[in-house]
């Protein structure tokens, strides 16, 4: 499991830099303290250290699998999010939880806790999604909607879509096979789960550094007029990326439906604000162009390391419920982006 | 109306022949004004559907109930249109209505005499809690849409600590003043709308306001111009705070009672209410009034979707299905009349 802590940050961080010579190294040194995936990294080593000084159980092994297992589920829904957000114009896609919950769902419906029609199951349900990131793309590129509202709207539509497919009760059960994916011990003791977020990273990571679509995403993201000029049909990029967000919110959506293997309407409500946070504080900018997925998967486990702490160390619970770890997760959101999430100074 | 410049003109967007100079005026005019046409013409198709579905959408009893909703939407669309015409956004306005409620019914627990302490007091907590947001997002310069969701954990987790359960009573003077109906057809909550429209069009005279649309509309043009950008920014999420405290006061006064879970569900709300009534998400163009009227319609069409007969199951899919028709035409017009293609990488240094 190690590999996917330790290989986002040990590539993830000297991109451009890599090939400067020993001259360099000051400004190096500092450029490295300054990365966003350095920063989030050690925040979340530093809150997991915590963690198991805490709660000596938090260090064990099987501890730090849940963990983990827990993170991946916004890890993947964060992928899309890191994709509009890179595609730049305001992109945002709020409708991501609602997605995600739509996907499991019409997939428990479908599965009704057997494996038969696991595969024609699986692709209905994302087959739902990418109708959603159609829709939201359409709204977005061809009827000018900003991106926040656009996709604030459809979780309107996504929520009325399930209550009408349902009738406020959602029916059925995961597959015994994607609840043995999340829950089970597949490979080398670690949770299939894992090994798919793991092979979506590497996959995620390629198509944005090495592939003309991850090229174009950012040329789009940065300045869609210059990417214009220069040949890019930004609309189809960014109608991409859209689709790409329902899309990989419908897998996330399945997932949590192996982890809770039953389905209820709130299910993915929880992702809409904080696959933004995971995206932000691993350093996408809002503004588009900028950042990277090994950032977001450093922002979601950084985020649901600190969600278990504060479980942990039992605050919340008792008299006060929910309250002060919702307080005091807040906070420390503003600390972490304080860091280094800042925007330009107007002086300069 | 809008302040991107037209000299960068985009092949083939402007006639190149064509109109005259008074004809292009006027057409110039009418873009500007689109979006408020836009959402004049659909207030009156909500209001003419109404009246045919509810026989007595006009008597008394009816326009206070009605209005007794309108206000409440209507006024944290309001607290969130300051905001972004400031160029920024609010994600946390629902929880400071929430906050700002509960700690007012705590406060007032059921008494006369306690009211003006407690109107006193939730009005405060909307200004520290719009304070709170000013100063993360003007001072630390943190990306206003995370910034409000992590201090909306913060406010909502406060509102949680003051208020566990929906619950708390709110003095029997506030909700019956709230119910009242002047010169037999005029509720007070519409009294109090148009006095919240006539405050904004105060503010809007007033060099705030200039400042308010210079900061939002071009933030780097407005420094160099003298205007105290950071200043003017932490101003309006502090105003948008307090107009959100009045919402929450509202929502007290028209149900009773407080309840500390409805956060998300207003914010949304606000921002599909500004979108419709005309306000460009970017700052800078729109106004208060636009975002009132979009609030109306919106909770007109909740209500028609009800009266209309539309099964229970599918009436949340119906009423999503036109919001979003109602948001792609607000953006079609709000798009259109400000500048095209190029203007999205004119956001960079103002956005986000």
């Amino acid at each position: 499991m190690n590999v996917s802590t330790a290989e986002p940050a040990a590539p993830g961080t000297p991109e451009p830099p890599a090939q400067a010579p020993a001259p360099a190294r000051q400004s190096r040194l500092r450029r490295l303290l300054r990365d966003p995936v350095v920063i989030s990294g050690s925040v979340a080593v530093l809150l997991w250290a915590v963690a198991a000084l805490v709660s000596p159980a938090f260090a064990s092994w099987d501890q730090f699998l849940t963990l983990m297992t827990v993170a991946s589920f916004l890890g993947v829904i964060a992928i899309g999010q890191t994709l509009v957000i890179i595609a730049g114009g305001e992109g945002i896609d709020l409708s991501v939880g609602a997605t995600a919950t739509l996907a499991a769902i019409v997939a428990s419906r479908f599965m009704d806790g057997s494996d038969d029609g696991f595969l024609a199951a699986v692709l209905v349900a994302l087959g739902a999604c990418c109708v959603v990131g159609v829709v939201n793309a359409v709204g977005v590129l061809v009827f000018r909607v900003p991106p926040l509202v656009m996709t604030l709207g459809m979780i309107a539509v996504v929520a009325g879509f399930i209550r009408l497919y349902t009738g406020g009760r959602p029916e059925g059960s995961a597959a015994p096979l994607l609840r043995t994916l999340v829950k089970g011990d597949t490979v080398a003791g670690i949770p299939g789960v894992l090994w798919l977020w793991l092979g979506l990273a590497v996959l995620v990571v390629w198509l944005l550094r090495r592939s003309p679509f991850g090229w174009r995403l950012y040329a789009v993201g940065a300045n869609p007029t210059t990417a214009y000029l220069s040949g890019v049909n930004t609309a189809a990029v960014k109608f991409a990326a859209y689709v790409l967000s329902s899309l990989f919110a419908g897998v996330g959506g399945l997932l949590l439906l192996g982890y809770a293997e039953n389905v209820y309407t709130s299910l993915g409500t929880d992702y809409m604000l904080n696959s933004v946070a995971a995206a932000v504080i691993g350093g996408t900018a809002l503004v588009g162009g900028v950042g990277g997925y090994l950032g977001t998967v450093i922002g979601a486990i950084l985020l649901t390391v600190l969600d278990s702490l504060l479980r942990i160390m039992q605050i919340g619970g008792g008299e006060w419920g929910d309250a002060p770890r919702q307080i005091i997760y807040g906070v420390v959101l503003i600390i972490v982006l304080t860091a280094y999430g800042r925007q330009k100074r107007l002086r300069q | 109306m809008s302040t991107p410049t037209p000299t960068r003109s985009p092949a083939g967007l402007p006639a190149p022949a064509g109109p005259g100079p008074v004809a292009q005026a006027a057409q110039s005019v009418l873009s500007a004004r689109m979006p408020t046409l836009a959402v004049a013409a659909l207030l009156v198709l909500t209001v003419g559907a109404s009246v045919l579905l509810q026989p007595n959408f006009f008597s008394p009893y009816s326009l206070s109930a009605s209005f007794a909703t309108f206000l409440p939407v209507a006024t944290i669309a309001a607290a969130q249109t300051i905001i972004v015409l400031g160029g920024g956004i609010d994600l946390s306005i629902g929880t400071i209505v929430t906050l700002a409620s509960a700690v007012s019914v705590v406060l007032m627990d059921g008494d006369n005499s306690r009211l003006p302490l407690a109107l006193a007091a939730g009005l405060a907590t909307g200004a520290a809690c719009g304070l709170v947001n000013g100063l993360v997002v003007a001072g630390l310069r943190l990306q206003p849409i995370v910034a409000t969701f992590a201090t909306s954990s913060v406010f909502g987790g406060l509102a949680l600590l003051v208020l566990p359960q929906p619950g708390g009573t709110a003095s029997p003077a506030l909700t019956q003043v709230f119910g009242m109906v002047l010169a037999l057809y005029v509720p007070i909550p519409a009294v109090l709308l148009l006095a919240l429209w006539l405050a904004w069009r105060l503010l809007r005279r007033h060099r705030f306001g200039q400042y308010l649309y210079a900061v939002g509309g071009n933030a780097d043009a407005a420094y160099t111009s003298a205007v105290p950008v950071s200043a003017v920014r932490v101003f309006s999420y502090v105003a948008g705070g307090t107009v959100a405290a009045l919402a929450g006061i509202a929502l007290l006064a028209d149900s009773g009672a407080g309840d500390p879970t409805l956060g998300t569900e207003l914010t949304l709300g606000s921002i599909a209410a500004l979108v419709i009534g005309g306000t460009r998400l970017r700052g800078g163009s729109g106004g208060v009034g636009g975002a009132l009227v979009g609030a109306i319609v919106l909770s007109l069409i909740q209500s028609l979707v009800f009266f209309a007969g539309v099964p229970t199951d599918a009436r949340e899919f119906v009423y999503g299905c036109i919001i979003i028709a109602a948001i792609a035409l607000a953006g079609l017009l709000t798009a259109r009349s400000g500048a095209g293609r190029p203007a999205s990488a004119r956001g960079r240094g103002t956005t986000a």
